[in-house]
């Protein structure tokens, strides 16, 4: 099969990331946009794995271990995310501006 | 076009739909639902290229764990279960602006870099559990270590964070 068309779906799942990191206010969907941004570059490991014919499979390998960081990632963020909620009764990355520079002036208003 | 390119077409449709629907679903809920139909047609991805394990690993693992701890965490937080508006912050024109922006430098990019590239999958060696197990165990086994240290270091740090006194 073609190697494009697994780069290509890769690069979509990874803008379909960027677009969930960035637009959504609850944490816990923002990590699920992380979650979909990590696995574009697994899929890129394993289609090059297949791609060059590595025979000690360090493309596979890899994904393995991305997949564990993966999993380590998830336990702290959400470890953080209720940390956070237990502190500050929310878990909207809008409202938790507390290390800004200038307090953003409308956000507040969006919810209205 | 041979039936393995069909094959990952269509499963890579379905994957990038469920992608779209999990960060645009009004519903935390519905969001994890469509990112288990993701990762279900990224596994089929997996086993078209050739790597079986890595597909079961991601079955287990993702599907099995990381969503479940991604439900535990929207009903711990109390994540608006309802169908609300409040999901999405109001930079979205410009995250789909960037979002596409990305997708799209790197989409040309490695379109024009591997344009005639080929997989021959049949003559690949397949990714099963007996090659898998004697690349990380011959040639791996110190990352291999590290992973596990760190998976502890994770499941300490996690447990530190959620108690309440410590």
């Amino acid at each position: 099969m073609h190697l494009a068309l697994a780069v290509v779906l890769s690069a979509l799942l990874f803008g379909v990331g960027v677009y969930g990191v960035l637009a959504r206010r609850n944490a816990v969907a923002l990590l699920m946009a992380v979650e979909l941004m990590l696995n574009a570059a697994n899929l890129d490991l394993v289609a090059f794995d297949a791609y060059w014919r590595d025979r000690l499979h360090g493309g596979q390998v890899f994904a393995l271990f991305l997949v564990v960081i993966a999993a380590a990632e998830v336990g702290v963020g959400l470890a953080i995310v209720l940390a956070v909620f237990r502190l500050r009764d929310t878990s909207d990355v809008d409202e938790l501006t507390e290390l800004a520079e200038h307090e953003p002036a409308q956000v507040a208003d969006v919810t209205g | 076009m041979t039936g393995a390119d069909v094959v990952f077409g269509l499963l890579g449709l379905v994957t990038f739909a469920a992608a779209v629907l999990v960060v645009t679903a009004r519903n935390v809920i519905h969001a994890a639902l469509w990112l288990v139909v993701s990762l279900g047609g990224l596994a089929g991805c997996y086993l078209v290229l050739t790597a079986e394990f890595v597909a079961w690993v991601q079955v287990l693992i993702y599907i099995g764990a990381v969503v479940v701890l991604m439900l535990f965490g929207a009903m711990l937080t109390r994540a608006p279960i309802g169908r609300v508006q409040e999901l999405d912050s109001a930079n979205r024109p410009i995250a789909a602006l960037a979002a596409v922006a990305t997708a799209g430098v790197l989409g040309t990019l490695v379109v024009t870099a591997f344009k005639g590239a080929y997989v021959d999958i049949h003559h690949t060696g397949i990714g099963d559990g007996r090659a898998l197990g004697g690349a990380i165990f011959r040639y791996f086994v110190l990352p291999f270590e590290v992973a596990s240290v760190l998976l502890l270091a994770a499941l300490v740090g996690a447990i530190v964070l959620t108690r309440r006194e410590i």
